[in-house]
């Protein structure tokens, strides 16, 4: 843990007006930390980003389909294996968010979709972009596009509609 | 299993901040203002306690609920903490009625807590999100008013559900709030408000969101013999029930309806189920609670519901959950006015107003949702109002339904990964 300059210092000048024991005091305390955190069993899908594959999860039992890959089923529990998912998509569902998380404030407003795809039982939650707002809808054929420059997020593949890319 | 009483409880107000109380000090408050209403309870009658706080990121204290047990003299009994998402508060409740239930202890306190005006409200919304999946759905957008965005547009894309009928969840919930001191946001509001304050999600807007706070509730639950010998109305708790989904709202199948005794596999013979417009959790987690309430039609034989109204969207969606109306009809269920208040006026037509009361207390999104405490204070106002003392506590006896019997509360967590219901009866 990093302490950074403004650690320590009061933020509101206290006042002693509230009787003897006078307002809260109240710091400023910043702290920031690195992970090193492991993708694990699900590597090869953040693998797959960077080389412009996007990778589902085949129940080697059931043959469940998964468009968000997991190493086990949740149906039967068996292994799966890892499949491409179909070029193209549709949006299942979405939403145009005009506020968000800190970090994600700069980017709104943004379009998060959940894209189905055929013959796969599960969704993919991701961003829309290349479309204006008001003509996104339930239905709208979509396909992924990756980043060039990965940054091994799940953020490396977006998705646009398939007759404006 | 030993029957389980609810003999007091106990809350703070809840605020967008509390900077002279730190957490030890508002569960405090909330016990001894538990403790006023059960003075023959004695401290060598309480057998231990829970805990209840949802993140230690707001709380940047680890261990936080065992400062709040020592603060309130309980060590060195037993102690632990519980900690679900949103349902913390729901899973506290369940966890100290379990310690009763099975002989452990006859008398426990559960106690809960949020401090959340440490960070801003976007750092607030940023650390929310941190209870969703962190390699697939944090990244993307890191925001679950976007992801309850998304579970109600697929809601009214396969229900016609709309936003006027989202708004009347608002308009009721805050209204109802103006009777309750200890809410955070009470006020009366228009459709048309609704709708024009400033959009966050679409469709969700400012309105049909609720707030983060700071605040602490507290339940005492006990044995037969406690309740007898302390209590003049305990509240029995006759069914408990909880569920759960898979974490990423991507991964909920498309399968079949659990049925609830009065629907039948026809009702629902063309819909996928959850998918992202339901919450299966919830559905279990009143199935479960039914069965052993031995409740089978839950509108005829409850009073009234405390759910978890994180968004107005999610009250629509639970009143389906909990089979107050079949899937697909909790649009019209609002719109009709089943869920409001009887005798207060809202501004709106309601043919059906009053007949089955939702949130009488403001709920989530006008008494606020300091996430620890949540659950409990949904508790401590069904009590009351089983008990009949909402005049009493609340300076007015404007929410207090008129002979209730049997109440439900509902505490939810995350996009429906955690759910609890509780049944409580007047004995
Ligand atoms: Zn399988």
């Amino acid at each position: 843990m990093k302490h950074s300059e403004t650690t320590g210092k009061p933020v509101e000048k206290r006042q002693e007006t509230n009787g003897p024991e006078g307002a809260p005091l109240i710091i400023q305390d910043h702290y920031e930390i690195d992970y090193r955190h492991s993708y694990a069993q699900d590597s090869p899908f953040f693998v797959g980003l960077s080389e412009g594959r996007l990778l589902g999860s085949r129940c080697t039992g059931c043959r469940y389909m998964y468009a968000t890959p997991r190493a086990h089923c949740m149906e039967c529990g068996a292994p799966t294996t890892w499949e491409a998912l179909p070029p193209t998509g549709r949006v299942h569902t979405f939403t145009v968010c005009y506020y968000g998380g800190e970090s994600f404030l700069k980017e709104t407003p943004f379009l998060l979709v959940l894209v189905e795809f055929d013959q796969v039982n599960t969704l993919f939650l991701s961003r829309l972009k290349g479309v204006p707002l008001e003509e996104v809808h339930i239905g709208l054929p979509i396909r992924p596009q990756f980043s060039d420059t990965p940054t091994y997020k799940v953020t490396d593949v977006w998705f646009e509609p398939i007759d404006r890319s | 299993m030993r029957p389980v009483y609810m003999i007091s409880g106990g809350i703070t107000k809840f605020a967008k901040a509390h900077p002279e109380k730190d957490f030890r000090l508002m569960v405090k408050e909330a016990y001894d203002a538990a403790l006023q209403d059960v003075p023959d309870l004695s401290k060598d009658m309480i057998d231990g306690g829970v805990g209840s706080y949802f993140s230690d990121h707001f709380t940047r204290q680890l261990k936080a609920a065992s400062m709040a047990h020592d603060y309130l003299g309980l060590c060195p009994k037993p102690s632990k903490r519980v900690e679900g998402g949103g349902a913390t508060g729901g899973l506290c409740f369940q966890s100290a009625w379990e310690a009763i239930a099975s002989g452990r202890m006859n008398c426990c306190v559960a106690y809960g807590f949020e401090t959340m005006s440490r960070v801003n409200t976007w750092k607030g919304n940023e650390f929310i999100a941190l209870a969703s999946d962190t390699n697939f759905d944090f990244p993307v957008g890191g925001f679950y008013s976007g992801y309850y965005a998304m579970m109600v547009n697929r809601h009214m894309h396969e229900f016609g559900t709309t936003v006027e009928q989202m708004a009347m969840v608002s308009v009721k919930n805050h209204l109802n709030a103006l009777y309750n001191p200890y809410a955070q946001k009470a006020k009366r509001l228009t459709v048309k408000q609704v709708r024009e304050s400033p959009m966050v999600a679409t469709p969700l807007t400012m309105e049909d969101i609720c707030t983060m706070s700071d605040g602490a509730a507290v339940c005492i639950l006990a044995d037969e013999t406690i309740a007898e010998q302390v209590c003049d109305r305990p509240v029995h708790i006759t069914g408990i029930g909880s569920g759960s989904d898979a974490m990423r709202m991507a991964d909920r199948p498309h399968g079949k309806v659990p049925l609830l005794p009065h629907e039948q596999e026809s009702d629902y013979a063309r819909l996928k189920y959850p998918g992202v417009h339901s919450f299966r959790g919830g559905r279990m987690a009143a199935k479960l609670a039914y069965e052993m309430a031995g409740i089978r039609n839950p509108l005829e034989e409850l009073s009234f519901v405390e759910l978890h109204d994180a968004y107005t969207s999610s009250e629509i969606q639970t009143y389906e959950d909990l089979g107050l109306c079949k899937y697909g009809e909790g649009g019209r269920f609002i719109e009709k006015g089943i869920p409001f208040m009887p005798g207060i006026e809202y501004g709106l037509p309601l043919p059906d107003q009053g007949r089955f009361p939702v949130n009488p207390s403001g709920g989530l999104l006008a008494c606020g949702h300091p996430v620890g405490a949540t659950g409990l204070m949904q508790a401590v106002f069904a009590f009351w109002q089983l008990q009949g003392t909402i005049e009493k506590h609340l300076d007015s006896p404007a929410l207090q339904l008129r002979d209730p019997r049997r109440g439900l509360i509902h505490s939810h967590a995350g996009t429906g990964t955690y759910i609890t219901v509780s049944i409580l009866e007047r004995t």
